[in-house]
């Protein structure tokens, strides 16, 4: 037995902190990463609206706006990939099902009350008041003659109310998460074949909503959705910021949630499961309830970026809900680094924003003099092999790079002693 | 006294091979036993179906006063229905330190929505410090148990175990890969545990099962073949033939 000569404190590590009146400020202070995150989307977003074209100097364009809007979107759908992959270690290659799924509900609002002001407005030119079944005939034409169809499909049925449909927006994606999830876990399907699953879940998803009688206009999608019904006369300067605010509150409201979930004994719960699941069941925990609840949770938050996020991109079709676009959140994670919060948003901004620069045709192209590559064409390679490179020699990802700077105040000596004699000052003695 | 465990006709086939045959076995609440077997008498595949691991095909298990069947339960059920078990290589979450083990072990609430607002309070951190104390790993709380040595990860599952406050412990060769001064602990403290609550100890080592000084089952081809105390059944001349005459 090891001599027990040091003090011992209340131990550090997730889920052991110090008794604390203030649950909330002891969370913190045990999590700086946190609070160094928070601050940094409320400079970032602070940053972006001085700059905007609605409200400061204009340095930066409102399509720029946008797309910064979206990326925040893209980072709240990499932070759930991140608790249901890094933390449960989960490989859900479905969750843009959920994330598209999300967009599609709050575009049916968006869609159904616009084309309402403009039947409305249309039919009044008449001079006689138009009848209701004239306005949601009229709906119904200008929304579904591009797919052959006249009629309202039943689906839209709560579309004219915003409440409902917001409320669908998480219910939908949530339920088939949560129906899917039970019948998965149940049968005890776990690794590659749940991957697998999931990748025929989305691309039946999306299989289906290519069909012109899905209700959901076919491959057509549903478009103009970056007109807010009752603000036509609004600038997009205005509502693209408006959006981006609103996408930077749900980052920050999400990325606080998640670190406390993770930072008790559930996060500690759902890490035990990732590394030996049968061991958990033998200490009494459920596991199969807990991977529902993990997939139930991060469906919904996934639903609630993507409702964010096609209003900004303006349009969303079934292509949104192919297989490879929850490849591409499974690699922004990787490249982030999984496990680690901060690593999920890292990952997903710059490797988003990287990818549309460079399939933006502004990158420069590379003459090598027997071959001239074009980023357009070259850039999946570059992604692909970055993601190998990533896997093989820094599994940590981009978010390992910060664990350089952890022990640059306090270097860990993993507790040995300060001096060379014995019973001189230990390390654990000397930490505050 | 009646039985805390009564297993009775049990028999389970893996590919047309008997694992078990028609087993029959029951314990105390209050009882050290020893089950020894040649490899293959399905001591662990006798665990295995305890804990909810392997459905059997036919037979009965009753746990507890009210004789409550486990064999419609899943593991995690059984789990919290009172029964512990120690698997025979250390099987710890190496990725967190000492004290997030023992919490996850700790008698508390298991579903997902009471474990998401469960914080430690100072009881708990001290039944941890208590719990870690009593395995001799009282300054190594804030270390990843990945980083202990074989032995501390031995002692850091059965402080796990005993935070789990089972009924039933099963113990599956304690003794496996321990020093003799460890062996000595081990056998105090399973002597010590079963004062209160039931242990069945799987072991090969002979003298570590003599140390114990408790009731032995003896296991051959899936069935009990003698039972009582250690003189007792290395008598046993069917005993002496499948088992110890080998070895």
């Amino acid at each position: 037995m090891l001599p027990a000569f040091s003090v011992q404190k209340y131990p550090g590590g997730p889920g052991a902190g110090p008794r604390s009146d203030s649950r909330a400020r002891s969370f913190l202070v045990r999590n700086p990463s946190v609070l160094i995150f928070l601050s940094a989307l409320a400079l970032f977003t602070l940053f972006v609206t001085v700059t905007s074209e609605a409200y400061g100097a204009g340095f930066v364009s409102t399509s720029f706006v946008k797309t910064l809007g979206k990326t925040l979107c893209l980072c709240l759908v990499a932070l759930a990939m991140d608790l249901i992959w890094g933390y449960a270690g989960i490989l859900s290659l479905g969750h843009m099902a959920f994330f598209a799924l999300g967009g599609y509900m709050t575009g049916m609002w968006l869609m159904y009350a616009r084309t309402e002001e403009i039947v409305v407005a249309a039919l009044s030119q008449g001079g006689l008041p138009a009848t209701p079944e004239e306005i949601s005939q009229g709906i119904a034409t200008q929304i579904f003659g591009v797919v052959g169809a006249s009629d309202l499909p039943a689906i839209w049925g709560f579309a004219h109310s915003l409440p409902l449909q917001l409320t669908l927006a998480l219910a939908i994606p949530g339920l088939l998460a949560l129906i899917f999830g039970w019948l998965a876990f149940r049968s005890r399907v776990t690794g590659v074949y749940l991957s697998i699953l999931t990748q025929a879940m989305t691309l039946a998803l999306a299989l289906y909503l290519f069909q012109n009688d899905s209700g959901l206009r076919g491959n057509n999608g549903l478009s103009g959705l970056q007109n807010l019904p009752g603000l036509g006369n609004t600038s997009q300067d205005l509502v693209s910021v408006w959006f981006f605010w609103a996408s930077a509150a749900a980052l920050g409201l999400a990325y606080f949630a998640v670190a406390w979930i993770v930072s008790g004994k559930f996060g500690s719960v759902i890490r035990a499961i990732r590394d030996d699941e049968a061991r958990v069941r033998f200490l009494g925990y459920s596991v199969e309830g807990y991977k529902l609840f993990l997939f139930t949770l991060t469906a919904i938050i996934a639903a609630i970026a993507g409702a964010l996020y096609y209003p900004q991109a303006g349009i969303i079709n079934p292509a949104e809900l192919a297989p490879i676009a929850s490849i591409y959140l499974a690699v922004w994670v990787a490249i982030g680094g999984r496990g680690r919060l901060y690593g999920a948003v890292i990952g997903a901004a710059f490797v988003s924003l990287v990818s549309s620069w460079f399939t933006s045709g502004r990158v420069p192209s590379l003459n090598l003099g027997f071959y001239t590559i074009n980023w357009v064409d070259w850039w999946l390679v570059l992604l692909g092999l970055a993601f190998v490179a990533v896997t093989l020699f820094a599994p940590k990802g981009i978010g390992g790079l910060f664990d350089r700077f952890q022990h640059i105040g306090t270097p860990d000596r993993k507790g040995a002693p300060l001096g060379p004699d014995d019973g001189s000052f230990q390390e654990k003695e000397a930490q505050p | 006294m009646t039985a805390l465990l009564e297993v009775s006709g049990l028999s389970v086939t893996f590919d047309g091979f008997r694992a078990i045959n028609n087993l029959s076995f029951s314990i105390g609440p209050t009882e050290l036993r020893a089950i020894i077997g040649p490899n293959g008498a399905g001591k662990t595949t006798f665990m295995d179906i305890v804990t909810g691991k392997t459905r059997p095909n036919t037979g009965t298990i009753t746990f507890g006063e009210r004789a409550v069947s486990l064999l419609g339960l899943n593991e995690a059920k059984i789990a919290r229905a009172g029964i512990g078990r120690k698997f025979q290589r250390p099987t710890v979450f190496e990725d967190q330190t000492v004290t997030d083990n023992l919490i996850l072990a700790l008698r508390a609430p298991r579903s997902p929505w009471r474990v998401l607002s469960w914080r430690p309070k100072p009881p708990n951190m001290a039944r941890v410090k208590a719990l870690a104390e009593e395995v001799g790993l009282g300054d190594q709380l804030a270390r990843k148990s990945g980083e202990l040595s074989h032995g501390q990860k031995q002692w850091l599952e059965i402080a796990m175990l005993l935070a789990q406050e089972p009924r039933l412990l099963l113990v599956d060769e304690p003794a496996a890969g321990m020093t003799p001064a460890e062996r000595e602990q081990t056998t105090t403290l399973l002597v010590n545990l079963a004062k209160t609550r039931a242990v069945v100890v799987v072991e090969h080592d002979m003298d570590f099962v003599r140390r114990l000084n408790c009731r032995v089952t003896v296991l051959h081809e899936g069935a009990v073949l003698a039972e009582g105390s250690l003189d007792h059944v290395t008598r046993n001349p069917e005993v002496i033939n499948v088992y110890l005459g080998r070895g």
